[in-house]
């Protein structure tokens, strides 16, 4: 009996290949690995917010049980050691670069915030390193802490780097501020709020982790570590860090539990293992506790703004103008000057035609954790604040929400869409996933539902969000323009074996996002091979050529489009290899799927008798091609992809305890092209459950000396099953123009998307107290105040 | 140093630890059994859920001793012998109700403990509310919680194959 | 965790004498115990492991009573035919202790030993006006409870049993704390006879009875007595998750819902 393969190409809900190791516990996490003569190091930090470290005493802890090693800033600075670099620059309104301060891997002479490493213990368990570490002496003088971005700008504030005059790392803009200013001047409405978007601690599940390797015979370093980009480690850690050539340094990130961007940067401890592997010729391993990650992983968010709208009488947007503050931490991580500015302000016209946008962006220095990208990265502060604004403009126009929304839409033919804050959009249709949202959420039924839940006491909200974000980093050039001290392209490289399969190496990484499946429908789709011979490997930079990374919902438009390219190069190849061997003009081959056919014959040779004709010459065209079909592309992106679409949120508020219960979510985005529908629809609603993390539960919260309060998940309110309600997630596709996949991304939208609809439903669910301004996270005791503030003001 | 024995995925175990040994590092460690895993030190996230004599248990809350003569089972001794995959772990990948996969195993554990305590059915608010000592940042619980109700109805033998997905 | 000698005795008896010495102590799930002991906050000399002592274990009915050993973990009293029939309110508020992995673990005899403001059961024991039996006397619970962490158990005793009397009518309504979901507010109800009981856990620093509460339900055992009486937010917790004025606030609610459970 002939049965028919299932379809694995491109659209297919093909189940992950990924999952059987898994769920079986064979995956393989950085912490996984143990090798022979393995040491342990535990960090000791700062327990304070902003210090002098006057000295540090070692004697006692190295004479601890099991110690081999103890080490301080001090050792490091001997060893010439740099410190950790950021890969941004930003110039100030003047043209000025910024203040780019030291950041030192272990810390030298000051400690800016607290968790800040100061000294490594390095013994023979973990257990007797953290022993050790205890037993470290630091002589701290404590200074003043400046932990709010507030206390940071104050005049007289303490100086957080030597030379960075009121903790300003930067004062930047975008935009004409007079052509701005008389766009407001003649408005028949302006409308402004003041917002704070929330700083968040990204929690992914694995803690992060490092092990680093010497080999004494070839003088080789090796550092398995949890990241999301293994050769951009490799390049900042060697040549920035510790002065390692590429040759001799190689970089894993195996199975890695999930990342959110907190794992995209180079870390102090991932330099701390190599260079100690080095020092004692033992492996070395280093795995956070949770409290270190709290303390140690780059945060995220973390903005105050001021925004203003001007509206004509008809409720059309003449111009935007936007103030914000934005808290670098302590000193300036990997991304984290390109978050608050091209990838914030450049996103503030989302789906409207706002003509002109005047955007200005404070970074400051405060004695906290350093401060990146964190999913959406920049992306959901824009969208916050816009879609909070027209909320606010709504109510107070008096015109309808969506309709005001409506009015101000990029038609659906305006595309390609030059905006005033340098994107240029290249598809979309807003009206389409505005109106499928609407009807998936019954938007019109929601006056009945609100009703209902009034007689049960609660009182019921529906709030809407219609954005749009720009991924796929990045188009070099462009980033390159801005800043970027590198180009975001990405290579694949597709090897087709002598017998058939196929390697993809790719410099994307997953951690989570289901590459090894999806990658491989690419294949299955293009080159006709099962996905079962399909195998992908990622992560390890012995392995793969170069590559970088997986952030900003990359991977699949520029490293799937660099495979695209690979493929074709490999087609290009087999057809004539084929022609050769059917005696044919290589101009008459055509492919399909697998198969290579004399264009209007029957002859036909399949991928594999290529393959294995291209391995095994011995019958071949050897003088005029190359043996061997193994082609490696680098796609670099001619823009950014611009995925959008609407959430809609509708919640339910128990007035007595100011509980908000998430009732119902609908999501219509256009991610572009669905290669496959099941892990879109799963990273979609792994984002929105962030998102809805962010506006009702997730906060970090830092006294006023710079301890952090909510420094567990005791306090730091993690998303749980019954925090969340079900998802109803859609898609409406309009197609990427400029990538071979027409695909856009699909990794962010629902973080980017969903913070300010789940706000505009609570703001709209307590219409009736006069809540204006609410800010993140929309916890029970928020709530608890303002419907009893609401309460008094009514009897009063 | 303290002495435990104890059977591990149905192989008996000895093994000396100290006082101070958890579980979770005897299982890891000295074991081997890498499955099993560390996400938190608050003993909320259930990342190291295995069983104890059939019942589901945080293993990084659990001291290595106090497990002396108990039954353990983890992710890596769930698959049958021929590598059939438990229901629930068939029905995590049928409803991608996993992404990086760290979380899986003590959810998978902590899943199949809480529908053998819904000998009856179980509801999705009971799934959702079984969950509390569970923490996923990937998928955001829907399809974990709908992978649950269909390994339910497997394990509680109201089907004998867990019902396809919707597409 | 700093490292300690472990002991598992067979008998109260030698449970105690273990005990004695002040830097060891008593360990059973270990839910409250470990954690802290893993974050360094505490360094014992030796754990006293209690789980194989038999006596300590088991529920059983003693006349107008159920008496709930020291070991019997959370799951057992919520799963338990006896406590459902008897004392429904005890079993619900067992079965709502925590996640079901704590619920796997945790002892009755250390949560209420710990005395975590925070912590279910005591509410439950001075709710219900139950007695602690230890392994030198009884207790009443009035008497049992007397500040955060911190119970009439001396040094060398340790909690065995705690028997709680089954009333005519109980009730238990908490709100969690989003982060920890440790309890927030929680307020346990009884009525037995003319007696009424209302006790508040999470709210303050050590469980309490809220008398205005009693007297007004030992006169009108319904909602509508309730509606006067404002809790004082004079001494209860603070935090970044909530202030001692919505604590006070939540005392009220979890209070009603408490009246409305127990019927």
């Amino acid at each position: 009996m002939n049965v028919a393969a299932p379809f694995e190409g491109i659209g297919a809900s093909v189940r992950r290949k990924e999952d059987f190791r898994f769920l079986q516990g064979r995956g393989a996490y950085t912490d996984d690995f143990n090798r022979q003569g393995q040491l342990h190091a535990w960090i000791l930090r700062s327990p304070h917010a902003h210090a002098r470290i006057k000295g540090v005493d070692t004697a006692a802890a190295a004479k601890m049980p099991g110690v081999v090693a103890v080490y301080t800033g001090a050792d490091m600075a001997r060893d010439n050691l740099g410190g950790l670099p950021c890969g941004w620059q930003i110039h100030n309104k003047d043209g000025s670069p910024m203040a780019e301060p030291p950041h030192p891997v272990l810390a030298h002479e000051k400690v800016r915030h607290v968790g800040d490493p100061v000294a490594v213990a390095i013994a023979a368990t973990r257990e007797q390193a953290r022993d050790a570490a205890e037993a470290i002496a630091v002589d701290y003088e404590v200074l003043q802490a400046a932990a709010t971005m507030a206390d940071a700008q104050k005049p007289g504030a303490p100086a957080i780097h030597d030379g960075v005059a009121g903790n300003l790392c930067y004062d930047w803009h975008i935009g004409d501020k007079a052509v701005v200013d008389a766009a407001f001047a003649g408005a028949a409405k302006v409308v402004s709020l003041d917002l704070v978007n929330n700083r968040l601690i990204p929690n992914a599940m694995e803690p992060r982790a490092a092990l680093g390797e010497f080999d004494r015979t070839t003088g080789e370093y090796t550092l398995h570590t949890t990241s999301q980009n293994p050769h951009v480690i490799r390049l900042l850690m060697g040549a920035n860090v510790l002065h390692i050539p590429e040759s001799k340094l190689r970089v894993v990130a195996p199975d890695v539990g999930g990342g959110f961007g907190s794992k995209i940067y180079h870390y102090a401890e991932e330099a701390i293992v190599t260079w100690s592997a080095g020092k004692l010729g033992r492996p070395v391993k280093w795995t956070a506790d949770r409290s270190e990650s709290f303390m140690s992983d780059a945060h995220g968010r973390d903005h105050v703004s001021k925004a203003e709208l001007a509206l004509d009488a008809n409720g059309k947007i003449l111009g935007l103008r936007v103030h914000t503050q934005a808290n670098m931490g302590a000193y300036l991580s990997t991304f984290a000057p390109c978050v608050p500015t091209y990838l914030y302000a450049t996103l503030l016209a989302g789906v409207y035609t706002t003509p002109v946008i005047y955007c200005e962006v404070k970074a400051v220095f405060t004695n906290t954790v350093p401060v990146d990208a964190y999913r959406g990265a920049g992306r959901p502060e824009a969208t916050f604040l816009l879609e909070r604004l027209m909320d606010v403009a709504a109510q107070e126009t008096g015109i309808d929400r969506v309709d005001l929304r409506r009015r101000n839409f990029i038609p659906t033919d305006a595309f390609p869409y030059q905006t005033p804050v340098a994107l240029q959009y290249d598809s979309g249709n807003y009206h389409a996933t505005l109106d499928q949202a609407l009807v998936a959420s019954d938007w019109a039924g929601f006056e009945a539902r609100r009703a209902e839940s009034e007689k049960r006491g609660k009182l019921r909200g529906i709030g809407i969000s219609t954005y749009l974000e720009a991924c796929g980093i990045a188009p070099s050039a462009v980033v390159g323009s801005l800043g970027a001290r590198a180009g975001l392209y990405e290579v694949g490289t597709i090897r087709v074996h002598p017998t058939g399969s196929v390697t993809v190496l790719t410099g994307a990484h997953s951690h989570g996002q289901g590459h090894e499946t999806t990658f491989a429908q690419l294949v299955a789709d293009k080159l006709g091979v099962p996905i079962a011979q399909v195998d992908v490997v990622h992560g390890d930079t012995a392995k793969v050529p170069f590559g970088m990374g997986t952030y900003g919902s990359r991977s699949l438009a520029v490293g799937g489009s660099a495979m695209m390219k690979a493929m074709d190069k490999i087609i290009a190849k087999g057809k004539r290899i084929a022609a050769h061997l059917m005696e044919a003009s290589v101009d008459d081959i055509e492919f399909e799927r697998g198969t290579f056919r004399v264009a209007g014959t029957d002859k036909t040779k399949a991928l594999v008798d290529i393959s294995v004709a291209a391995y095994v010459p011995h019958n071949y065209p050897i003088e005029e091609l190359e043996p061997g079909l193994d082609e490696t592309a680098f796609y670099d992106p001619k823009n950014f992809t611009y995925p959008g679409g609407c959430h809609i949120a509708e919640v339910e508020i128990d007035p007595d305890t100011g509980k908000v219960s998430m009732v119902n979510f609908t999501a219509v985005d256009d991610v572009g092209r669905v290669i496959n529908p099941m892990i879109v629809e799963g990273q979609v609603q792994g984002g929105i459950a962030q998102g809805i993390g962010q506006a009702l539960l997730e906060t970090c919260v830092y006294d006023a000396n710079g301890q952090l309060l909510s420094g567990s998940m005791m306090d730091y309110t993690m998303p749980r099953a019954d925090d969340l309600a079900p998802v109803s997630v859609a898609t409406h596709t309009t197609l990427c123009t400029h990538n071979p996949l027409g695909v856009k991304g699909c990794g962010e939208v629902g973080a980017i998307g969903s913070p300010p609809a789940v706000i505009n439903a609570v703001v709209d669910a307590l219409r009736d107290y006069g809540v204006r301004s609410l800010d993140m996270p929309a916890t029970p005791s928020k709530i608890w105040r303002i419907i009893n503030g609401g309460r008094r003001m009514a009897a009063e | 140093m303290p002495q435990v024995t104890l059977t591990v995925n149905g192989q008996a175990h000895t093994a000396e630890v100290e006082g101070r040994t958890l579980l979770v590092e005897l299982l890891r460690e000295k074991l081997r059994l890498t499955g099993t895993h560390v996400g938190c030190d608050t003993s909320q996230c259930g990342a190291c859920v295995v069983h104890i004599n059939g019942e589901s248990v945080k293993s990084c809350t659990t001291l290595a001793v106090m497990a002396d003569g108990a039954n353990v089972t983890t992710i890596e001794g769930l698959a049958a012998a021929d590598g059939t995959l438990h229901a629930m772990q068939e029905a995590f990948r049928e409803y991608h109700a996993l992404q990086c996969g760290f979380c899986t195993p003590g959810m998978v554990m902590s899943a199949i403990d809480l529908v053998n305590k819904h000998p009856d059915g179980i509801t999705e608010q009971q799934i959702r509310e079984g969950l509390e000592g569970n923490l996923c940042r990937c998928t955001g619980y829907h399809n974990i919680v709908k992978a649950i109700a269909a390994a339910a109805d497997v394990m509680h033998g109201k089907r004998t194959e867990i019902a396809r997905a919707a597409e | 965790m700093y490292d300690f000698a472990y002991h598992k005795p067979a008998s109260v008896a030698d449970a105690v004498k273990l005990l004695a010495d002040p830097d060891t102590k008593a360990i059973s799930g270990g839910h409250t115990l470990l954690p802290a002991l893993k974050h360094r906050l505490n360094r014992p000399s030796a754990l006293v492991d209690l789980s194989g002592i038999a006596e300590m274990k088991g529920i059983r009915r003693q006349g107008n009573a159920i008496v709930v050993g020291a070991l019997t973990r959370h799951v057992e009293v919520a799963t338990n035919a006896e406590v459902a029939a008897a004392i429904p309110a005890l079993a619900y508020m067992a079965g709502h202790i925590g996640d079901v992995q704590v619920r796997n673990r945790g002892t009755i005899g250390g949560s209420v030993s710990n005395n975590d403001p925070a912590a279910d059961y005591p509410a439950a024991v001075l709710g219900l006006g139950a007695t602690v039996h230890t392994s030198k006397r009884k207790i009443a619970a009035d008497d049992f409870f007397l500040g955060m962490f911190t119970t009439a158990l001396e040094a060398d005793e340790i909690l065995v049993a705690v028997e709680f009397p089954i009333v005519d009518k109980a009730g238990y309504a908490k709100m969690k704390n989003p982060a920890s979901r440790y309890v927030m507010a929680g307020v346990f109800v009884s009525k037995a006879g003319g007696a009424v009981r209302v006790a508040v856990n999470g709210a303050g620093p050590c469980v309490f009875r809220q008398a205005d509460m009693e007297k007004a339900l030992a006169a009108n055992w319904s909602a509508d007595a309730l509606a006067g009486i404002s809790q004082s937010p004079d001494g209860l917790n603070a935090d970044i998750h909530g202030s001692a004025e919505y604590r006070a606030h939540l005392v009220g609610v979890m209070a009603k819902r408490a009246l409305a459970a127990a019927g």
